[in-house]
């Protein structure tokens, strides 16, 4: 009895595992389609300007916001460290890598996917339950093809457009915090910040960004293209796009980072 | 009738879902010009039934031709031809409702124009939408308004603007009444009607609205555990001499058809 209960559940984690695999093989198969529709005309213009907007414009406050604030926060947790040591020179330096390499491309990609990822499955998982993409393929339209492929482009496009601005604004609030709480002489501060700043921590930032911006549109795609059985499933779907974006988000913010920066 | 090889023809067509068969060898032939309705009840596989043919659902056997060729072995690509021969009227109308009115009604000729290189402009397909509407008894100042302002027998005669747009040789009507009170489901009817003649298109058209069924058929079958049990001419539908249609006609408790009530 007791080996039968073990046999159960060694079986529950193969299935689990295998359907992991299975989701995760479908997953690829639907990127690499709607890839594939870049190079095979025609390319639906106006909904991927809509989704650059939509995804570049109108998250704008909300990635400004945290990236300031987080910036500030940067700057504050590491003078409580770094003047036990006498070392709040390398404060600037220190903000300048943190929202360069890390902060700024994954707090707006998790935003993003929060906001835009969750938006994208809502909408094309309503037009599923609604017959709206049965719709469009009886209009001779691949739903592929109008919906997922230009979303695509545009979450890759503007995730680093979102990233530069966070950049800004994160070594901003940790300037505003150093010279307006902490007492640091402005133009040390600056001088510091220009001297620790790496072109190649930016680009770095930047490219992960866009693979943040590709994933999150491909989970929002995803999950909504996917959704079934109505309202009900279309916040399931919802919820698993942006589950799914932020783990995967994290998962390759690890891999890219170990790429590059692990020497 | 006209000419010898049916517009549509289906032989044993089957589909399951699970354990559940849903179509066991569907036999059928519609001949050009001919209004076709199919009655059946609810999760009869009536739109399963129409699906087929659109190539939204992979039939598990059997074949259907459309003009004498068997659509079900073509590959996507070339099954695009015959599927641009089909305009649709889905159930809940399924309007894009990220698109006004106009840009549903005008969305097939302008796919159509981009898949074979005779764009349309957007003015002219504009104008050419008001025509449409004022075809389903619209005012082609309604085409600025988005679907969500319509009442649901207006998004009905917009879904058949947008249905006929294109001028199919062939039209689908899945539950074109349901939802609509009698004298809409009527006017419907008569749109619906007056299209069909004017195309001159084949209609296949499915219901469980008797009146409806009536009003827009020329031949009428009954779908009925996975098979078409009876086939004739749609004024003949409540007197059918079949005990099974005389049930489902006359919407009679007792008879050869037995609803299990329990959930």
């Amino acid at each position: 009895m007791r080996v039968d209960k073990i046999l159960d559940f060694i079986a529950g984690i193969g299935r689990t595992l295998l359907d992991m695999v299975r989701m995760a093989g479908q997953v690829t198969l639907f990127g690499l389609l709607a890839v594939s529709h870049l190079v095979r005309p025609p390319f639906y213009w106006r909904t991927f300007w809509g989704s650059l907007v939509e995804i570049g414009f109108f998250s704008l406050p909300v990635v400004a916001l945290t990236a300031l604030f987080s910036g500030g926060v940067i700057a504050l947790q590491s003078y409580t460290g770094f003047a036990q040591y006498h070392a709040q020179s390398a404060i600037a330096g220190i903000v300048i890598l943190a929202v360069t390499r890390e902060l700024g491309p994954v707090l707006a990609g998790l935003m993003v996917a929060g906001r835009v990822g969750a938006a994208m499955s809502a909408e094309i998982g309503t037009m599923r339950v609604t017959n709206q993409i049965d719709a469009l393929s009886t209009l001779s339209t691949n739903p592929i093809k109008y919906l997922v492929t230009p979303r695509l482009l545009a979450g890759t496009l503007a995730l680093p457009f979102l990233v530069i601005v966070a950049d800004i604004l994160g070594v901003m609030g940790g300037f505003i915090v150093c010279v307006m709480k902490l007492n640091f002489v402005p133009q040390a501060y600056i001088s510091a910040t220009l001297s620790s700043f790496k072109m190649m921590d930016v680009t770095v930032g930047l490219a992960k960004a866009a693979i943040f911006g590709f994933l999150i549109a491909l989970m929002g795609c995803y999950h909504g293209y996917h959704s079934r059985g109505g309202a009900e499933g279309v916040g399931a779907a919802t919820t698993a796009a942006v589950v799914a974006a932020s783990i995967l988000l994290l998962t390759f913010d690890y891999l890219l980072t170990d790429v590059f920066f692990s020497q | 009738m006209t000419g010898q090889t049916p517009k549509i023809r289906i032989r044993g067509l089957c589909k399951s879902f699970g354990p559940k068969v849903v179509l066991n060898g569907v036999d059928l032939d519609v001949m050009a010009g001919t209004s076709f309705v199919i009655i059946g009840g609810s999760g009869t596989g009536k739109s399963v039934l129409l699906r087929c043919i659109l190539g939204l659902v992979t039939p598990d056997a059997g074949t259907i031709e459309i003009d004498g060729v068997d659509v079900t072995t073509l590959s996507p690509r070339h099954r695009e031809p015959y599927m641009e021969k089909i305009g649709m009227l889905f159930q809940n109308a399924a309007l894009f409702d990220s698109l006004t009115v106009w840009e549903n009604v005008a969305f097939g000729l302008m796919a159509a124009g981009r898949l074979h290189k005779h764009r349309i402009s957007r003015a002219d397909a504009r104008k050419r939408a008001g025509e449409l509407l004022e075809q389903v008894g619209m005012d082609p100042a309604v085409g600025a308004l988005s679907p969500a302002e319509l009442s649901g027998g207006m998004q009905k005669r917009v879904g058949l603007a947008r249905a006929i747009a294109a001028r199919p040789e062939i039209l689908f009507f899945d539950e074109p009444t349901t939802g609509l009170d009698p004298i809409m489901g009527a006017v419907i009817d008569g749109l619906i009607v007056d299209c069909v003649r004017k195309l001159g298109s084949t209609a296949i058209a499915i219901t469980h609205d008797m009146a409806s069924a009536q009003r827009i058929g020329d031949q009428a079958a009954m779908l009925y555990e996975g098979r078409l049990i009876w086939q004739g001419p749609a004024t003949s539908l409540l007197d059918s001499g079949n005990p099974i249609v005389d049930q489902f006609t006359h919407g009679r408790r007792e008879g050869p058809i037995k609803v299990d009530v329990r959930v």
